[in-house]
């Protein structure tokens, strides 16, 4: 039901951006006004967003740790996974948000009557208890990893949409990224990888009892958003080629403050750009915002120094307590005939 | 209770595929075995804690506060605004499933509403609903839920369904924690007097007389003193146990139950005879005489409010530092919330171990040291005899407690006391040890006979893998450092892995340890004759 709602509502979003691109009147809306907008509201949206999240203290140090903790002299600690030094801290984030390192640790757990092996070879026929046995699990590393990095890579190579003159590196990333090269255009290798990324979380989204399960309305609105976005993108780069000048001069014209819409953009443009704004709209509102909390995780972000310095809860409130001398004196009689001592005789 | 306990081939039979069409419509149903007792008034009062009535969770009427909806929801904002960790993981998490079998109640039941992801969702929906523009707007598209009673009680439900073991957190790309999101359920559910007894009588009872079971002064006395006697039969020799003494050096804060349950009482003995033997100048409180700390299951306000009691026992008796004993949740307070809560703990000194000379540069600012910390420093320098051919008749495992391990980073000290202490060690499998331990099932006040079935599913993966070893290695002793392992995990070894007992680290130190002038041993500290055992081991 979500999977298909979402993808209703994507396709409306699409034949909306098309007709828009099909009716020349409606351009200066679609081509300025929208993305512009929606520029506005991610830019405020995330800032309001991340303000949010650091404006609420964190009372409390909690990092979960994954390794041994910093003590006696002669035990080997774990500096990157249960750091207690800052470059720690960076070390263990920087794994965390370039190579997704906790989802890495993922295994498959699943439970079994298969036959326990006698260790010989040769094995029992009859099936064993029930057990849990575990089994890696990288795909899902693999996929959310590859997407990431392939997206970050498309986004870059986009650069040269947004600048003119077009900066040397840009260049050099599509080189890299067309390094395959197969017919012209160029296949970009990121092209590929996205959308085979894509295609598996979906799938994966989709297939699994469990993840299916657990997925909302905006899970599958996300990645329908992407895939469209995506395949808009390949088809323009491949197969139908639109007037690059045009969409050019239209994009510099946002990104200057100078709107300008020419003639010549197909609607095939526009329903990529439409998309792009409600994904780039819709990202402060989103799930999509764990691009930037990831970073502010008190599990993952703090050191495991706690009891080497003092922290401090800036709400700290006294709180009533049961004190000795209440104790002492509801205790007081037994105490003495237990011969234990005693404050006040 | 046990009788209606199905076998365990068929608990072990989950099917883990959902049922139903949707997580959004809540069905709390209370099945006997799968949930625990409410709080007895009594014990609200005394706490001050809101709403004290009878009432059970298989009641249809909660008689919840009229204002109910308005207390959780204001809770829920003041909560929002105090805690980043709350805040983030309801806006952050993205659905991925990567924490989906991470979770022994899940893989132990096959309840999709275990499913770490799904357990936060549970308030994640009603935080949409009422704190997100969308939710506000969309509703149920977006999976916002209203507040209703069926919610809270799915709430009580699976948050106390949950032992805020944290292993979900080690494998979310975000480090989103689960067991924040159960302590702030928790919390919110105790605004409007839906707890369990198993949590709120033994927090009643240590805030009265400073443990959990509620033993008063001359108790305490009467059970170190029961225990002096039984060391004096085993060893020959009397040891010391000062209760209450000021000017001390050291104050020791152990979990109640070290004193009064089994096996945890043959660790209590390892701690006095290690103490006797190296000549530490330390005094045992009756006032703090609780390390363990059920606050950290109910509110963060409780918390502090038991946790005091150690710093100001430590201040009144004048010492200079303190050291911890065996405990999980005692020593996640006692490591992430002390010295925060309830600090600085400037009238105490860095320690600084007085027979080894060590500073614990570590524990620096709350001055407080973990015994397997204190001990694996003692054997590092030689300073303890060590007979391990006492524990040949154990063949041990070591199961790390959720918290040591997940919370502190504790992995490494109690296995280099167990591999100086005895001969036969073997790991359970890499997947359920060290930051990946799986949880006994019954942490975080769940360990109630009332709630055996859960228990059962939930530590089967633990079991699981101590069978393993079993089977593999001949393993017949799940050594650990956690009072509530201590007191579970011997009737989940006994259902799912019968033949392996349960010990505390110490025990095992205690057993090992040449004391100077004792006689020669004829029995471990369970009395067991030593002799017998080895010819047992050695049949077997």
């Amino acid at each position: 039901m979500n999977a298909l709602s979402s993808l209703i509502v994507v396709f409306i979003l699409a034949a909306v951006a098309w007709v828009g691109g099909e009716v020349v009147s409606l351009h200066p809306a679609f081509g300025i006004v929208v993305p512009a907008l929606a520029g506005v509201v991610f830019v405020v949206g995330f800032a309001v967003r991340v303000v949010g999240w650091a404006r609420v203290p964190v009372p409390f140090r909690i990092p979960t740790t994954c390794g041994q903790q910093r003590s006696l002299s002669w035990i080997k600690s774990g500096w990157l996974e249960s750091p207690w030094t800052r470059t720690g801290v960076v070390a263990r984030m920087a794994l965390e948000v370039l190579l997704f390192r906790s989802l890495f640790r993922g295994t498959v757990a699943a439970i079994t009557t298969e036959p326990v092996s006698d260790g010989h070879g040769s094995q029992d026929p009859a099936p064993g208890p029930a057990r849990l046995v575990f089994g890696e699990q990288k795909w899902l590393w693999l996929a959310a990893l590859a997407f990431h990095w392939s997206f970050l890579f498309v986004v870059l190579r986009h650069l040269r949409f947004f600048v003119e003159p077009t900066p040397g590196w840009v260049g050099v990333l599509g080189a890299i990224d067309g390094f395959f090269q197969v017919g012209a255009p160029a296949v970009y290798l990121t092209d590929v990888v996205l959308l085979a990324a894509l295609a598996y979380l979906l799938i994966r989204r989709l297939t699994d009892a469990q993840v299916r399960f657990i997925s909302l309305f905006q899970d599958y609105f996300a990645l329908y958003l992407l895939v469209g976005l995506v395949t808009t993108g390949v088809l323009m780069r491949y197969f139908v080629r639109p007037d690059i000048i045009a969409i050019k001069q239209l994009t510099l014209g946002l990104v200057t403050l100078a709107p300008a819409v020419p003639t010549g953009v197909s609607p095939l443009f526009f329903v990529h750009l439409f998309l792009l704004s409600v994904l780039v709209a819709y990202f402060p509102f989103s799930k999509l915002v764990h691009m930037a909390g990831v970073f502010l995780s008190p599990t993952r972000n703090l050191a495991n120094t706690n009891r080497m310095r003092r922290h401090v809860n800036p709400w700290n409130y006294p709180v009533k307590v049961h004190t000795y001398e209440e104790w002492e004196d509801e205790f007081r009689d037994k105490m003495k005939a237990a011969g234990l001592p005693v404050e006040k005789v | 209770m046990a009788d209606q306990t199905p076998g365990p081939d068929a608990l072990a039979k989950v099917d883990f595929r959902p049922k139903g069409k949707t997580w959004l419509e809540p069905h709390p149903e209370f099945r006997k075995g799968t949930y625990c007792y409410s709080a007895a008034p009594k014990n609200l009062t005394y706490l001050g804690l809101p709403n004290p009535r009878e009432w059970q969770p298989f009641n249809d009427d909660w008689k919840l506060p009229p204002d109910w909806k308005t207390i959780i929801l204001d809770g829920m904002r003041e909560r929002l605004d105090r805690y980043r960790s709350f805040r983030l993981f309801m806006d952050i998490c993205v659905r991925c499933g990567a924490c989906a079998d991470k979770c022994h109640f899940y893989l132990g039941s096959g309840d999709p509403k275990n499913m770490p992801v799904l357990r936060a969702e549970l308030i994640r929906s009603v935080y949409r609903r009422y704190f997100t523009p969308a939710g506000r707007i969309f509703g149920a598209v977006v999976g916002a839920r209203d507040l209703t009673e069926d919610v809270l009680k799915e709430w009580f439900y699976y948050f106390y369904q949950c032992t805020e073991c944290r292993r979900c957190s080690v494998f979310c790309p975000y480090g989103i924690d689960t067991a924040e999101i159960t302590m702030i359920g928790r919390e919110l559910l105790t605004l409007v007097g839906c707890n369990i007894n198993w949590v709120i009588e033994p927090v009643a009872n240590c805030f009265r007389t400073g443990n959990h079971l509620g033993i008063q002064p001359h108790g305490f006395k009467d059970s170190i003193d029961f225990a002096v006697d039984e060391l004096e039969e085993i060893t020959g020799i009397r040891v010391e146990a000062p209760i209450n003494r000021k000017g001390a050096d050291v104050l020791f804060v152990m979990p109640s139950a070290d004193y009064f349950g089994t096996p945890h009482y043959y660790t209590l003995l390892g701690y006095l005879m290690l103490f006797h033997e190296i000549g530490l100048d330390y005094t045992l409180s009756a006032y703090a005489s609780e390390g363990g700390n059920f606050g950290l299951f109910t509110s963060h306000e409780m918390i502090k409010r038991l946790n005091a009691k150690v710093y100001a026992e430590a201040r009144r008796l004048g010492v200079k530092w303190i050291i911890g004993g065996e405990c999980g949740h005692m020593w996640r307070v006692l490591h992430q919330y002390m010295d925060t809560m309830n600090g600085p703990a400037d009238f105490l000194q860095v320690p600084v171990s007085p027979i080894t000379g060590t500073r614990f540069e570590h524990a620096a600012s709350t001055r407080m040291v973990h015994i397997c910390e204190f001990t694996a420093d003692l054997i590092r320098h030689g300073r303890l005899n060590l007979d391990p051919s006492r524990n040949d008749h154990w063949n041990v495992t070591f199961h790390d407690s959720c918290n040591p391990s997940r919370a502190m980073g504790l992995l490494e000290e109690p296995r280099y006391i167990i591999r100086n202490v005895c001969k036969a060690f073997h790991e359970m499998p890499e997947d359920t040890i060290r930051e990946k331990t799986f949880c006994c099932g019954s942490g975080s006040g769940l360990g109630t006979d009332e709630n055996l079935e859960m228990r059962l599913r939930g530590g089967f993966p633990r079991a699981n893998a101590v069978r393993h070893v079993r089977d593999k290695h001949g393993v017949n002793l799940l050594a650990c450092i956690c009072a509530i392992d201590k007191a579970t995990l011997p009737p989940l070894l006994e259902y799912w892995a019968p033949g392996v007992d349960v010990a505390g680290v110490h025990e095992l130190l205690g057993n090992a340890l040449v004391m100077r002038g004792e006689r020669e041993r004829t029995t471990d500290l369970r009395g067991e004759p030593l002799t017998a055992r080895e010819e047992a081991s050695a049949h077997a």
